[in-house]
């Protein structure tokens, strides 16, 4: 009997319950490799590219483009081209017999995002992985959330004991600033961890959020254990200073669609309506534009970046790494060089400012995950 | 965030508005209910329910209940409204808004304009609209036209419960009077609704789907049949833009022309009767403005130009629905097959 392989819809990141196939990039019969991309999937907050799992003959599209599954159901199967139809018939009525009955089965609740009171107002958190895992706290860039890293959490959370946050004026967090500048931010993190008993954390910042990261390196060194910086702010002084305006400014759907695209490599491709939707509904909330604003003056004033941290970098004790994409056009991926040598530097070639977005597996494994 | 329902949306919005600012009030029949009687305290919170659980909040001073006299009541908030108070009032059934037209129409809506610009009418009359609720011909129109008519007024649709929240807040916030329609048969309907007070702007379009073949514009409840009919009209390889102009004054005719111009078809989708009725008044806009840009005759989706039937099945077959509105949309894209 031919091998035949199950192509299933994948989990992208913990919320994720049902994706849609936007696209098949192979025709029935067709060759493919394992990790070869073969298909899109979309889901409610980025289209993604499904790899292949496993080499063989694409034999069947068991789901049409613009079908909406729920995790884990047959999108495709894989033989070689001895199998019979009759056979591949017969593996989908039971693929899909054994789904119905698993998914009758409980599945495991996903963690739930939490508000922690701190004497900056309530910040919203989530947190998942072991509780006696490494602590590593996850800081999101300008205008973000902590669902930004809703691909990335995750998969580092096989391993550490993983906090992401809402820095103020974001996401499920108090508009209200305490300060708008780096340090100002990096002091709410701090009573963040104090609150949920991390004394020491590897942290793990985006764009601004790198900048908060070193920010804190900086002020509060004792509770630093190691920085990964995703396209930092706080290293050079370029910035799209056109982004930020544009991002603070934009309110039609369509303006924000053509300005997200810069953050990918992949472009517009990757956007779907209810990112759009999401930033857009985030941005109407009172107090986000004057927080915008204010971080965006304090830390880009004239459209350059304020302060450097690279000196927080120079201490070799504490293991810092940088990963940048090289379509990066947000902040330029050169702000990574002519770093002290034990700082590890990683550039993603075919990744834009979201690296964590774009290539989470791969950044996964740049931390042992 | 969770979900929330059109009426909680609503409710949601004033509350949080009332504890932001003290001069907001409200003011209607029975928005609390039992005032001066004995009996529960709050027994209705509206006629729907809307405003329950406000007066026990704020109390009676704030939450009035009123006499079953529009003419008095509203002309009391647009005193009101005039002379430093942000009320709400709520007036039911904009079916009997006729008896307070003067309050509306020669008042509120021309103190700013009348006084050279140095009163403010910040006043937000809520009222319900729309067929579908078996309530007949006196209590299912939708009048928003007439309201819309009336330079120095302002009038929000909400087509689902976070646009409701946001342009009730936008409303109050408002230093213009703003009439604000909400469709009876929607209270129930669902969505997720953010928890913190936000603004949605007026005179700000939605775009619920963006295609190349077809503008479809539509308002309150029938933007939902517009989507649905977007979608079905989507497996058919027809890519519709759905926009949602949210108000009708101010009226975001920059992005319907847009739209209009990218796709060359209009099909424009209007709960109200058929006369003088805001999908004539964006038609007539467009034709006048973007004529160059269509490559098929508008079509208008309303219901025919008769009293709202009480007969559930003649009710039925009177509203526009997401079929008629998906076959307006296949006899414009049939016009360019012949000519192609």
């Amino acid at each position: 009997m031919a091998e035949l392989a199950a192509l299933t819809m994948p989990k992208l990141g913990l919320a994720m319950t049902e994706g849609q196939v936007a696209a098949w990039h192979r025709q029935e019969g067709e060759v493919v490799v394992a990790g070869e991309e073969i298909a899109d999937i979309e889901t409610p907050k980025i289209t993604a590219a499904y790899e292949s799992p496993a080499a063989g003959t694409l034999r069947r599209k068991v789901v049409e483009p613009g079908e909406t599954v729920p995790v884990g159901a047959l999108i495709g199967v894989l033989a070689d081209p001895a199998a019979g139809e009759a056979e591949i018939d017969a593996f989908v009525a039971a693929w899909r017999e054994r789904f119905a009955a698993a998914s009758a089965a409980e599945a495991p609740a996903a963690p739930e995002p939490e508000r922690v009171q701190t004497k900056f107002g309530p910040i919203q958190v989530l947190e998942s992985g072991p509780e006696e895992g490494p602590p590593l706290v996850l800081i999101h860039g300008f205008g973000g959330d902590f669902l930004t890293f809703f691909l990335l959490q995750p998969l580092l959370a096989a391993c550490y004991r993983t906090l992401s946050l809402d820095l103020p004026g974001h996401g499920g967090s108090t508009k209200t600033l305490p300060g708008a500048d780096a340090a100002a931010l990096a002091a709410v993190v701090g009573a963040v961890m104090s609150a949920r008993g991390m004394q020491l954390a590897h942290l793990l910042g985006h764009s601004l959020g790198g900048a908060v990261a070193l920010a804190l390196a900086e002020r509060e060194p004792e509770r630093v254990s190691a920085l990964t910086l995703v396209s930092p702010a706080g290293l050079g002084p370029e910035i799209n200073a056109d982004y930020i305006a544009g991002f603070i400014k934009a309110r039609r759907p369509r303006e924000l669609a053509a300005l997200l695209a810069t953050l990918f490599a992949g472009g517009e491709s990757l956007i779907t309506r209810e990112m759009i939707e999401g930033v857009l509904r985030y941005k109407r909330l009172d107090g986000v534009a004057a927080a915008l604003t204010a971080i965006a003056a304090a830390n880009m004033p004239e459209g350059r970046q304020a302060g450097s941290f690279r000196h927080v970098l120079d201490d070799p004790a504490r293991p810092a790494q940088i990963v940048w994409g090289r379509q990066d056009q947000i902040i330029p991926a050169t702000h990574a060089e002519g770093l002290p040598a034990h700082v590890r530097v990683s550039i993603f070639e075919d990744a834009g400012h979201m690296a964590h977005m774009e290539k989470a597996a791969d950044l996964a494994r740049l931390l042992g995950a | 965030m969770g979900k929330k329902s059109f009426r909680q949306a609503i409710n949601e919005a004033l509350r949080q508005e009332m504890e932001r600012d003290s001069r907001v009030v409200l003011m209607g029949e029975d928005v609390a209910g039992g005032a001066g009687a004995p009996g529960e305290d709050d027994a209705w919170g509206g006629p729907l329910g809307v405003t329950k659980g406000l007066m026990p909040r704020f109390g009676r001073e704030r939450v009035l209940d009123t006499p079953i006299t529009e003419s008095a009541f509203i002309g009391a908030a647009a005193g009101a409204a005039a002379t430093g108070l942000r009320p709400v009032a709520d007036l039911m059934f904009v079916d009997f808004m006729g008896v307070c037209f003067d309050q509306i129409f020669n008042q509120a809506a021309k103190f700013r304009y009348m006084f050279g610009g140095k009163a403010t009418t910040p006043l937000v009359i809520r009222t319900m609209y729309g067929a579908g609720f078996r309530a007949a011909s006196q209590h299912s129109q939708c009048l928003y036209p007439i309201f819309t008519h009336i330079p120095g007024l302002k009038v929000a649709i909400p087509s689902s419960p976070y646009e409701a929240k946001g342009l009730m807040i936008q409303a109050i916030r408002d230093d213009d009077p703003v009439i604000f329609f909400e469709h009876k048969v929607m209270y129930d309907d669902e969505e997720e609704v953010p928890d913190e007070p936000y603004v949605i702007p007026f005179g700000e379009a939605n775009f619920l789907r963006e295609g190349e073949d077809v503008t479809i514009v539509a308002l309150g409840r029938m933007v939902k049949f517009a989507v649905q009919a977007s979608d079905s009209l989507a497996k058919e390889g027809v890519d519709c833009t759905v926009l949602d102009p949210r108000t009708t004054s101010p009226l975001d005719l920059v992005s319907i022309l847009e739209s209009v111009r990218e796709t060359g078809r209009l099909v424009v989708i209007d709960e109200a009767s058929p006369r003088c009725n805001m999908a004539t008044d964006i038609s007539a806009q467009v034709a006048e403005q973007a004529f160059d840009a269509l490559k098929a005759p508008i079509r208008m989706v309303s219901p025919p130009h008769v009293p709202v039937p009480f007969s559930p099945s003649l009710e039925d077959e009177f509203l526009p629905s997401p079929e008629k509105i998906a076959a307006a949309v296949r006899s414009v894209m049939r016009v360019q097959a012949r000519a192609a």
